[in-house]
């Protein structure tokens, strides 16, 4: 027979305190767990999102970035030839010949201090293969105009990057005429042009990557093999959506082992604490756990009992560290990615999933710190504890 | 010390708790060492640099190159004492999972001005004598098992194909903050297969004075203003610093989770106290009864919580400074001389002795205001 729930939410009740200070002891290690975790997921989505399942990302063989990849004009015209580009409405091909460099650029309020962002210099194309990228305002750069367009993680956070200023890099002045955004992307972190005035201003005179649509969104495999076999190219192709995300895989991998090894370590501490207050709670109830086994109630029972109320303290503990981490969502922060050398602001992203891995975790941490209480409890002497 | 057979008797009461109570400040303790050391790795990194040597870079960037040629018109300026220069490499070793720096360096005048590399004196001529030669940290000898003489081959990313370098010598730093990860070769050697002729990365100068470093700085960038190629010239510290700066609020982070942490065991500590000392009402009771004085009695439940407490820092500082030091741990490279300093362990002795009041100060004071007939009532 169970004992019922209210028998535990009363016994708890006795105790406010200390069950208010354990519950708030597994809330903080949530807190850290989903925050951390966050950080990991925001940094990740910023990335994965940059790239597309029907689009097409070629770099020379070799190189592990675009910044250290290089294309001359010969390779791009070639590469856009292939058939298995897709083509517009108007018959070209959808394919965008980019050119990257990084620049450092000094943050707002402190220009002193510089941050690496990311000049990438487009096609006309760009804007249609990129079909995750919307103006939020403003108009396109104009051709054969010094202007750009700014990812809408910049503005704000460095100086002149509004609609109509002007921003200095590369020796130039450039007019900022949009503001863009691409879906919570890595594209959002960067400053686009039109190649023809990027080139020349950095000095460049080979494109980095070319990114095109594929004509069929099935035959990526076929396309990969026929462009790297092709002799008069020396390049890697990759699905777009699979590079930028294999971009974020060394920067996601530390955060994640970071969260892991943290809140790990946080857990046993917050463990031991549960502990502490259910065999506090055992030794002080023992009369009457000796009752229940006197009524009938079988140790199984008083087992299941207590485990059940350490899980329900932890949860209510996990519910508060939930709603303590919950304000961190969208926080927008920035590191670098060190893959590419630039910086890539994103926000923290607490999804649904990561809420209930967060009480999961706390119900765990509460199980596991109830047991050996529990079990002691299930196995108290009847004769002398109603002494 | 007479009532140290009193304060063991109360730790032995429930030795279980006594030693979780420890526990967990121990491993509290251990947590906050270790994240306090990484924003102070990364500060003692961004901290580094000789007041002497200067850092010259492209004004658009560092991944811009600027011309070799400039190295002749740099060692002109009044001030300077010795110029080198080095070109970032970026290659892949093997599988390309664990990043290390390689770059190619000018190596005899570098090494000249890198004497916090130490080379012995063999291995040091041997690698200048060979042109495919390679220098590497003693890190990479532990990391790969690489030897002197060997032949070890990279796969370049900016500069492509496959690069194979005889291992010359290997260097160890005697400043904790150079990365002992880190493999160089002859930038002549680069400059010839690559065919891109004449370009360096960034250029290194050694100057007369400390005082000297802005003006020399300015002088250098006035050179160049209005060339193809603009410099940038700053102290090493500050090249560093820019360095430190590109992980974003790591500090904070940091900082933020090591308070969480921090104030998560201070619950679970304070919340062990309250209960030893609130089962032991009675025997207080009894302690008063038989002429302990409130302020004895205050003294020896703090004393208790200050044991529990000292304990578990001992042992989670401890751990945290014995555990770094023998794995010789620097986070893959990013944190070398990642090392728990004397501020750290001075900090956590405060948190530890915070700690103690916190969680003893309520008990303490409950026992020493115990009215003992109350508190007697129910003793059988």
């Amino acid at each position: 027979m169970k004992i019922p729930l209210t028998y535990n939410l009363r016994s708890v009740r006795q105790r406010p305190v200390s069950t208010a200070l354990t519950a708030l002891g597994i809330g903080l290690v949530v807190a850290v767990f989903i925050g951390m975790l966050a950080l990991a997921n925001g940094f990740a989505a910023a990335l994965t999102r940059t790239g597309s399942e029907r689009n097409v990302l070629v770099l020379r063989k070799g190189a592990d970035s675009e910044m250290s990849s290089g294309l001359d004009r010969e390779a791009i015209s070639i590469l856009t030839g292939s058939p298995h580009v897709a083509r517009g409405p108007d018959g070209r091909a959808l394919a965008s010949a980019e050119s990257y460099v990084v620049i450092p650029l000094g943050r707002m309020g402190d220009t002193t201090k510089l941050a690496n962002v990311v000049v990438r210099g487009v096609s006309g194309q760009a804007w249609q293969v990129r079909n995750n990228v919307a103006l939020l305002a403003g108009t396109r750069p104009a051709t054969g105009k010094n202007e750009v367009c700014v990812g809408k993680r910049l503005v704000g956070r460095f100086p002149n990057t509004g609609l109509g200023e002007t921003m200095h890099f590369a020796g130039r002045p450039w007019t900022v005429t949009c503001h863009f955004a691409a879906a919570g992307s890595a594209f959002e972190s960067e400053i686009w042009g039109e190649n023809e005035q990027i080139m020349p201003a950095m000095r460049r005179d080979a494109f980095q990557s070319l990114a095109f649509r594929l004509a069929d969104p099935a035959s990526f495999d076929e396309a990969k093999r026929v462009l790297e076999g092709d002799k008069r190219v020396t390049v890697d192709v990759y699905r777009e959506s699979a590079f930028y995300a294999k971009q974020s895989e060394l920067l996601g991998r530390i955060l994640r082992i970071l969260a892991i090894m943290i809140t790990g370590i946080m857990a046993v501490g917050a463990v031991f604490g549960a502990v502490n207050t259910m065999y506090a709670a055992v030794a002080s109830r023992a009369p009457e756990i000796a009752v229940l086994l006197t009524l009938g109630f079988r140790p199984r029972s008083i087992l299941a009992s207590f485990l059940v109320e350490s899980a329900v303290i932890a949860g209510v503990g996990g519910v508060v560290g939930c709603l303590l981490a919950l304000p961190m969502n969208g926080i927008v922060t920035s590191t670098t990615n060190w893959a590419n050398f630039s910086e890539i602001a994103f926000g923290f992203r607490i999804t649904p999933g990561l809420l209930l891995a967060g009480l999961i975790f706390a119900v765990v941490m509460g199980v596991l710190g109830g047991f050996f209480p529990a079990r002691r409890a299930s196995k108290v002497p009847v004769v002398q504890a109603i002494r | 010390m007479r009532f140290l057979p009193l304060i063991t008797a109360y730790l032995g009461r429930h030795k279980r708790r006594t030693l979780l109570t420890m526990a967990s400040v121990a491993l509290a303790l251990f947590l906050f060492a270790s994240l306090r050391t990484v924003v102070t790795t990364l500060r003692a990194a961004a901290d580094f640099g000789s007041a002497r040597r200067l850092v010259s870079t492209n004004a658009s960037g560092l991944i811009f190159p600027l011309p070799v040629a400039y190295a002749q018109r740099l060692a002109t300026v009044p001030g300077v004492e010795k110029v080198t220069w080095a070109n970032w490499f970026g290659g892949q070793y093997g599988d390309g999972k664990r990043f290390f720096a390689n770059f190619a360096i000018d190596a005899k005048s570098y090494l000249d001005l890198y004497p916090e590399m130490s080379v012995p004196a063999d291995q040091r001529a041997a690698f200048l004598q060979d042109r495919s030669g390679a220098l590497i940290g003693s890190r990479l000898v532990d990391l790969f098992g690489w030897h002197v003489g060997q032949n070890v081959t990279l796969r370049g990313t900016i500069f492509p194909g496959e690069w194979t370098f005889t291992v010359r010598g290997v260097y160890t730093p005697t400043d904790p903050v150079i990365n002992d990860d880190a493999m160089m070769f002859h930038w002549a050697y680069l400059d010839e297969r690559s065919g891109r002729n004449g370009m360096a990365g960034w250029y290194i100068l050694q100057i007369d004075h400390p005082q000297n470093g802005p003006r020399v700085g300015k002088a250098i960038d006035d050179m160049f203003r209005n060339s193809s190629a603009p410099t940038k010239t700053g102290t090493e510290q500050a090249f560093n610093a820019s360095f430190a700066t590109m992980w974003g609020n790591v500090s904070l982070l940091m900082n933020t989770i090591g308070m969480a942490v921090v104030f998560a065991i201070l619950l679970v500590a304070a919340n062990a106290m309250m209960m030893s000392a609130r089962e032991r009402t009675r025997e207080l009771a009894v302690l008063k009864t038989i002429g302990f004085s409130d302020r004895r009695l205050f003294g020896l439940v703090m004393l208790e919580a200050g044991i529990i407490t000292v304990t578990g820092a001992v042992v989670g500082l401890g751990a945290a400074k014995v555990l770094y030091r023998a794995t010789n741990f620097n986070a893959a490279g990013f944190l070398p001389g990642f090392d728990v300093n004397g501020t750290t362990l001075a900090v956590g002795a405060v948190i530890a002795l915070v700690l103690m009041l916190a969680s003893g100060i309520v008990p303490a004071v409950r026992a020493a205001r115990l009215p003992v007939v109350a508190a007697l009532r129910n003793v059988e």
